[in-house]
């Protein structure tokens, strides 16, 4: 139970030094702050009820494999395949997302123009949207006779039913969540630390790399981070777009789908728990990366 | 006084069937349900059987009134023939299943126990009270001159079929023309049976495959599902000719006027629909009787008569509309355990891990 609460959770940004304290006011016996207790049990109960126990529904109903038969099915030539079109692409996607989304912040956050709210609104409609819908819309949009696809066709490129079209798709879903994330930082950040640098005669671009982005780093990390997992594990938008060619362009869920369909659930549940786990390490470094430059930054900031 | 015992009988009998109602009611409000199932009728199907059980559930309605004086409420569950089967195994309460494949409804009597094991030897012709085939959809005018199976493996012509994975008309589609190559290697499928000509079989069945790989090669995109193969194909305009069950090839052209000709193959599957009742769920329901009448009535005139105007092919076809007859050719057809065994030994030659699927894509 202790490392569950002491633990950051992926894609929970805290604020810095906020770990810290927590430990603290966990060792004090009464709390400034009442109810510590309930919240906490309730927390915990539902996270039981609605994260963990399906969880390990997925670890036991694997179990029915032997470890053998788990090792041969996640090295399969198919299954390798999968598992490289799903990280490769939504690693590509969340790099694309990251770029891109820290612009659509920026301009959001610093600029004022006409029709921003109704800009503002639009970055979260990937979030409203059906994922088939978008996947169906993308498809149509960018197939060899689509309104975009004709004119790239024209240059040669194919984005529709190749694992371009995977990686489209997933910047599309992944994109709020990078803009959302690091949006508020640049909001909030103190414009007199611009000014001083300023004043001290750095050049915007000067200033922007040693005072802003270090500042925006860790959320830009935490946006890319949450942008990867959903890109990792979508299936709606991105079945429709991909073409799902076995061994090119077929992504991890659709082969557990696929082990679902021939009712064979353990197979199903043993990819889905190797996802699981490669996912589960990579948010773990990226988390630890963003820790590693939090308190990098704040060691900056106190010299 | 035998009318007054009558009139008082029926007003017993109603507020027995109001205090049922409400407590149906309550029950459902609870999400507890089915208290009251013994007049609701839940069938579970596929995706192109939605026009044809749509049209068939009111007629079956009036006749079970007719006959028993009861009244039935029937509704129909739509969706993939795989998935449907899983939703019934995990519990929805399915009083009988109208699926693609009679691989399906094993799965469900294998483990959930709720449907014996024999099944399919319970009503006629295997417990499929129309069939269907595959033919080929092809672009209006067929510019790619596409005539038989043959032609599929030509380097110009671009095939959308759906992944035999995740879909149950793919897999039709896939054994489909295995079959063909079989016949051109063998001459005639009735060789299979001989175990004399073994060596013969073997090659043959090895053409089978490099014919079926080179089907693949040709296909530029796999769909998870049959409609999504007919988006792909319609929609976005993509491939030359797209593998179809007959009874979607010719609702599309003739109640979706569609922009394309049909062609039927020189040889193709006999697809075999089957229907089952669920007794663990139907009985507990006490909708036993009912559900078997639902499926028994498919067989009877105007329930074949039905099923030709959906264009599926009805076993009597002696009770069908001329008109809709004629929009099914007779075509050589073969059956799926004359030359593959059962569905069993199917999915584990071709479609389980590691199969001759997957080893078609592992080259």
């Amino acid at each position: 139970m202790a490392t569950i609460s002491s633990t950051t959770l992926p894609g929970v940004r805290l604020p810095p030094g906020s770990s810290t304290r927590l430990k603290k006011r966990r060792l004090r016996s009464s709390s400034i702050l009442p109810g510590l207790r309930p919240t906490l049990g309730y927390t915990l109960a539902y996270l039981c009820l609605i994260v963990l126990i399906p969880l390990s529904a997925l670890v036991l109903k694997t179990l029915q494999l032997s470890p053998h038969q788990i090792w041969a099915l996640l090295t399969s030539p198919r299954v390798v395949a999968a598992f490289r079109v799903s990280l490769a692409c939504s690693l590509a996607a969340a790099i694309i997302t990251a770029v891109l989304g820290l612009i659509v912040a920026w301009v959001l956050a610093r600029y004022a123009f006409p029709g921003k709210r109704l800009f503002d609104a639009l970055v979260d409609l990937p979030f409203a949207l059906p994922t088939a819908v978008a996947g169906i819309v993308l498809t149509t949009l960018y197939a060899p006779q689509g309104w975009l696809g004709q004119w790239l066709a024209l240059a040669g490129i194919k984005v529709a039913f190749t694992p371009l079209g995977i990686v489209v798709a997933m910047i599309f879903i992944g994109l709020p969540f990078v803009v959302r994330t690091i949006q508020p930082v640049l909001q909030e950040l103190d414009p007199a630390m611009e000014e001083a640098a300023a004043s001290l005669g750095a050049h915007y671009g000067h200033t922007f790399a040693k005072v802003i982005f270090p500042n925006i780093l860790p959320a830009l990390l935490t946006g890319f981070a949450l942008a990867f997992a959903r890109g990792i594990g979508e299936y709606g938008s991105v079945i429709f777009i991909a073409g799902n060619m076995p061994m090119r362009s077929e992504i991890v869920p659709l082969l557990i789908v696929t082990q679902l369909q021939q009712f064979d659930y353990s197979s199903a549940t043993a990819i889905a728990l190797g996802m699981l786990l490669i996912s589960f390490t990579l948010l773990l470094i990226i988390n630890l990366l963003q820790l590693w430059t939090r308190r990098h930054a704040g060691k900056d900031a106190k010299k | 006084m035998f009318l007054q015992f009558r009139h008082f009988r029926s007003i017993a009998a109603n507020r027995a069937q109001a205090k049922r109602l409400l407590l149906g009611l309550s029950l459902g409000l609870l999400g507890l349900g089915n208290a009251h199932a013994d007049t609701t009728l839940l069938n579970v199907s596929y995706d192109p059987t939605r026009e044809l059980y749509a049209a068939y559930n009111p007629i079956f309605a009036e006749h079970w009134k007719k006959t028993t004086g009861e009244t039935v409420t029937i509704k129909t569950s739509n969706g993939g023939s795989g998935s449907q089967a899983r939703a019934v195994i995990d519990g929805l309460g399915a009083d009988v299943v109208t699926l693609a494949l009679a691989y399906d409804i094993e799965a469900i009597a294998d483990k959930t126990g709720k449907i014996p094991s024999n099944w399919q030897s319970r009503l006629p012709d295997n417990s499929a009270p129309y069939t269907s085939t595959i033919v080929f959809l092809v672009r209006k005018g067929n510019p790619k001159h596409i005539r038989d199976w043959n032609d599929l493996i030509r380097k110009d012509v671009q095939i959308i079929t759906p992944n035999p994975k995740t879909s149950g008309g793919a897999r039709w589609n896939y054994l489909a023309a295995w079959g063909y190559e079989l016949k051109q290697q063998l001459g005639d499928l009735a060789v299979l049976k001989d175990p004399a000509a073994k060596d013969k079989i073997a090659a043959a069945q090895e053409k089978a495959k490099e014919f079926v790989a080179r089907i693949y090669k040709n296909t530029p995109v796999l769909d998870s599902g049959a409609r999504g193969a007919t988006n792909t194909f319609v929609k976005r305009g993509i491939g030359d000719v797209l593998l179809a069950w007959e009874n979607e090839a010719l609702l599309s052209k003739y109640k979706l006027k569609g922009d394309f000709d049909i062609v039927i193959p020189s040889i193709s599957i006999l697809a075999e629909p089957p229907v089952a009742v669920v007794d663990g769920n139907a009985d507990k329901h006490g909708a036993g009787k009912v559900a078997k009448a639902y499926l028994d009535y498919l067989y009877s005139p105007a329930g074949q008569k039905l099923a030709a105007a959906n264009y599926y092919r009805p076993q009597h076809p002696e009770f069908a509309d001329a008109k809709d007859l004629a929009l099914l050719p007779k075509v050589a057809l073969f059956k799926l355990q004359d030359v593959f065994g059962t569905w069993q030994q199917v999915q584990k030659t071709h479609f389980s891990n590691g199969g001759v699927f997957d080893q078609i894509y592992l080259k």
